[in-house]
């Protein structure tokens, strides 16, 4: 039963009433076995859940920062089964973090959903978030992830109007992530003023915790979304870490585990700092 | 002969499906954004005073219809059927991009959107665009591959003439599908007043079913000046297919007449042995990109490869849906022409018919005799014309050795 990991995190989250942090890196960025260091270090940094992203020739939905990401992934010979041996190495020695992969359509159809959704299952991933898979295409995928009870993850945007909310929230579970500008990940920051009233609207449409990403680069930011959202997404500014560790010459674990400390130690103390 | 197929040919289906192609794969963000404009779209399709409007300015502005010609000298040098050209490369602008970007923009009026965006590989619809929106006086961005912007320099110019900003792409291998994912970028960030104008029969429905419409008029014109001159059909329409908007407009008002041969020729690079073509549907397998299930060129990872043309206009890794599902049920063929026999062809057409062609239409070009052959003396192959050499004589120079 994977989806108990994510449904046990909330909850966990939700006793400890603070909001959780979910940290986005790209798989074989900059290496397999870098990338399974940087991977292996999240949860003790302060990830409550890590989204793992699989590199695309095309991230249409993406800023410089993953795009680069997913460039340095392809270089290092990372394919789709490539990403899903990550996750078990990761699993091995981890049976509690909620572990998303997330990613474009084309690879998951070359592999076939079925044999996917198997292989998922079997090396420990959760959920699965796909940017180019509306509801309306997502039928067969849905059914192949049901079967292995792997979590489709929807995204919400500020153009979803109540009417789509709905459509969105069929056969999801989990989590919905919310998408808080309308723009590609990395560039344009989030209001947090806007973000609210939003995440509410998609929490009841879908009665699933909302994890809000796109545009979160700061700690000050994590803390003002971590204060109205579920959890609070990073990635932009994490594989930028890897960018930066290998123009210095430097290994990246350790830098980005060091960005992943600052936010979420940031979204932990973020309704605490409230309260007082 | 010409027997009407027996059911009725009404694609795509309402979810924007051919068969197992199309659909709407984007982001979620522009969902509601496509069911926007597909709900546009139905309404002005509805609307007389619409098509009136469309019609108006593809008359006085654009230059239709175009004529039917019957290229004597080339049908002589090949001593078969008789060679036509529909000659789209007449056309304001120089090719048949304008018919559609004509139509979108207007559509785009009616949605009250302020700004046009586009993304160009040989840069004729984004002189198309750019065109229209400096007649109607909307803004315009380009998106255009920096390999591009380099070997097409003079549309760039054309394009900033007419008031268009063009952004050149670096990602990727800064061609056509690099400039499209921008462009794709550019839309799911200006979600307010930003229209995309997708120049080719391809993307999310209702793009492919769109496009190809506003293309039609290039089939049903061809349909009525053969009617009128040889009382019959022509026997084959052949065309050249990067997305494939030029062959699908020529080729869907003569789905039904089962009589008529449609060809598609899609340039085979240096050769379909090797990875360097543009043939999707030839050297390719069904996937999912920009916004469709298609045929695409794509590794074993399901990653993408750079397809490879002389032709700056064919070189996408994809192709249009209707033309993937086409070419499952068989009613259309589909045959490819390198790089080296469309420069041959170029130079034919050139020396013949006092026509210089674009080098898209030269792979077309570069089949035509043999279709001409199978049809036969009596018959009638009608070649889309779709386009105009002059911004390819600069690049031709250069793989002839020629310092201009």
């Amino acid at each position: 039963m994977t989806t108990a990991r994510i449904d046990a995190r909330f909850a966990a989250l939700k006793a400890d009433s603070r909001a959780g942090f979910v940290a986005y890196v790209m798989a074989g960025d900059p290496s397999r076995d870098q990338s399974l260091d940087i991977l292996r270090g999240l949860p003790a940094a302060g990830a409550d859940i890590i989204e793992l992203g699989f590199p695309f020739s095309d991230p249409m939905a993406e800023g410089p920062p993953i795009q680069r990401a997913a460039l340095r992934g392809l270089r290092a010979g990372l394919t789709l089964k490539g990403t899903l041996d990550l996750a078990r190495a990761f699993r091995e020695g981890d049976d509690h973090t909620p572990l998303i992969l997330m990613g474009y359509l084309n690879p998951i159809e070359t592999y076939g959903y079925q044999a996917f959704a198997r292989d998922a299952a079997a090396s420990g991933v959760d959920g699965l978030i796909v940017v180019d898979c509306p509801p309306e295409e997502a039928g067969p995928l849905s059914d192949a992830l049901d079967a292995a009870q792997v979590s489709l993850i929807r995204l919400a945007t500020p153009t979803s109007d109540d009417a789509r909310l709905k459509v969105i929230a069929e056969r999801t579970s989990g989590f919905v992530y919310y998408v808080s500008v309308a723009g590609v990940t990395g560039v344009k920051e989030a209001q947090a003023l806007s973000v609210a009233p939003a995440v509410e609207r998609v929490r009841k449409a879908s009665g699933l915790p909302v994890a809000v990403g796109f545009g979160v680069k700061t700690p000050e930011r994590a803390a003002e979304i971590a204060r109205v959202a579920d959890a609070v997404v990073a990635g932009s500014v994490l594989v930028d870490e890897v960018a930066a560790a290998l123009e210095a010459n430097e290994p990246p674990a350790p830098r980005v585990l060091a960005k992943v400390r600052a936010l979420a130690g940031a979204v932990r103390g973020a309704r605490v700092t409230e309260t007082v | 002969m010409n027997a009407i197929l027996p059911n009725r040919y009404a694609m795509p289906d309402v979810e924007g499906r051919f068969g197992p192609y199309g659909g709407q794969f984007v982001a979620e963000t522009l969902m509601p954004l496509i069911h926007e404009l597909n709900a546009a779209y139905e309404a002005a399709k509805a609307d007389p005073s619409f098509q009136a409007e469309l019609d108006g300015f593809l008359t006085d502005y654009v230059g239709r219809p175009s004529p039917l010609y019957l290229a004597e000298r080339l049908t002589a040098h090949y001593g078969a059927a008789d060679i036509w050209f529909k000659r789209d490369e007449l056309n304001h602008t120089g090719a048949h991009k304008i018919n559609n970007c004509m139509g979108q923009i207007l559509l785009a009026m009616r949605m009250g959107k302020t700004r046009i965006i586009a993304e160009t590989g040989a840069g004729q619809h984004g002189v198309a665009t750019a065109t229209v929106c400096a007649r109607f006086g909307l803004q315009c961005v380009v998106y255009m591959g920096a390999t591009d912007v380099e070997r097409q320099s003079p549309n760039v110019f054309r394009m900033k003439l007419l008031g268009a900003e063009v952004v050149p792409v670096t990602s990727g291998r800064a061609t056509l599908k690099d400039a499209m994912n921008e462009a794709m970028r550019d839309w799911v960030t200006n979600v307010e007043d930003t229209y995309y104008l997708i120049g080719t029969a391809a993307g999310p429905h209702p793009y492919p079913a769109m496009v190809r419409d506003f293309q039609s008029v290039i089939g049903r014109e061809v349909r009525a000046s053969m009617l009128a001159r040889k009382e019959k059909l022509p026997d084959a329409c052949i065309a050249a297919i990067g997305g494939g908007s030029n062959a699908i407009g020529l080729f869907h008002p003569f789905i039904e007449d089962a009589g008529v041969r449609l060809i598609g020729i899609e340039a085979a690079g240096r050769g379909l042995d090797g990875p360097d073509h543009a043939a999707s549907l030839q050297g390719g397998r069904p996937g999912v990109l920009h916004g469709n299930r298609t045929y695409l060129l794509q590794d074993d990872d399901g990653q993408i490869l750079e397809g490879h043309s002389i032709s700056a206009g064919l070189d996408y890794p994809g192709i249009g849906p209707e033309h993937a599902w086409l070419k499952d049920i068989g009613r259309a063929e589909y045959r490819a022409a390198t790089d080296a026999e469309a420069l041959e062809a170029f130079q034919l057409c050139s020396k013949l018919e006092g026509i210089i062609p674009a080098l898209e239409p030269s792979h077309a070009l570069a089949r035509v005799g043999e279709i001409a052959n199978e049809v036969g003396k009596g018959g009638d192959v009608v070649l889309n014309m779709c386009g105009r050499g002059d911004k390819d004589i600069f690049a031709v120079a250069k793989h002839l050795g020629v310092e201009l």
